[in-house]
């Protein structure tokens, strides 16, 4: 059993959850198959995170990805083909096992990202907890992150159209 | 209406934090029942019931109508509904990311045993 595992190509896909922990939380987990400092590795360096960051699955295309990953550092991520942004300040950077940054595109008391990992027996575990400020900045950055949503899944249910379509032709 | 789905998130959640509340929703999902019936059920003063439902409609969670002098409760789930799929999504879009993350790790994992190889030799 662990022998045909180790010969597949990729392993064991492990869950991802998503929970509201109240009006201004939201916590997404997901255990990765490494340790912490690769995982950590590619959340850290731009040209690891971009190539995840924006699922082709999804419809999403990253224009560019600047990441000054220090406390106080900028971050900027431009999504295209609209250019649509978003940035924010690194607030805290423990290599392998803690990140904190802000998310200032939707203005000032936007949600603050905390991303912490966790290993444990060569597995990370990633807890990704983002905090609002208030319920008026929920309202607001909500709005941004939900618009950004329903704009990639417009993206998605065409791309799903247009292979539907083809598919339907064949 | 994406302003709405967040409101509504608000709302349900201040809804659902009461015990009495959940016992009103619970009831309503096994039949529908008039203000009175609740209020009797749940030893509550006709007022005191009228306010829990005003809530609950205010969330979006139940719908009523008057019929003559008769209030009929039932479960409106539209909303919640709408919170489900919301998540859903934004759990499908991090799902798909991390596939992407997995295999860079799996990747940085490939190239560190190459490199520890190479320094060992």
């Amino acid at each position: 059993m662990d022998a045909r595992r180790e010969s597949e190509p990729t392993p064991m896909k492990n869950r991802t959850t998503v929970e509201r922990k109240s009006e201004r939380e939201l916590v997404v987990t997901r255990t990765f198959n490494g340790p912490a400092r690769l995982v950590f590795e590619a959340w850290t360096k731009p040209e690891l995170f971009r190539r995840w960051w924006s699922p082709k699955s999804m419809g999403m295309s990253l224009r560019s990805c600047e990441m000054d990953v220090r406390v106080g550092g900028k971050y900027r991520l431009e999504f295209e083909p609209d250019a649509m942004a978003f940035f924010g300040t690194y607030l805290e950077v423990t290599p392998h096992s803690r990140l904190v940054w802000t998310n200032e595109e939707g203005g000032e008391g936007g949600p603050v990202t905390t991303v912490t990992f966790e290993e444990k027996g060569g597995k990370t575990l990633l807890v990704m907890h983002e905090l609002y400020s208030s319920k008026e900045a929920l309202d607001a950055a909500g709005t941004g992150a939900a618009d950004a949503m329903v704009e990639t899944f417009a993206q998605l249910d065409e791309l799903l159209l247009t292979l539907g379509a083809s598919v339907g032709r064949s | 209406m994406v302003q709405y789905i967040w409101t509504g998130f608000d709302a349900s959640f201040a809804a659902l934090s009461d015990a009495t509340r959940r016992g009103v929703l619970e009831q309503l999902g096994r039949a529908d029942a008039s203000i009175t019936d609740l209020a009797e059920k749940f030893h509550m003063t006709l007022t005191g019931m009228k306010k829990h439902v005003g809530v609950l409609e205010q969330a979006g969670l139940v719908t009523t109508e008057k019929v003559g002098r008769v209030r009929t409760c039932r479960l409106g789930l539209r909303r919640l509904e709408e919170e489900a799929a919301w998540i859903r999504r934004y759990r499908q879009l991090w799902d798909a990311r991390f596939d992407g993350l997995d295999e860079v790790v799996e990747e940085l994992k490939r190239k560190e045993k190459v490199d520890g190889r190479k320094k060992r030799e």
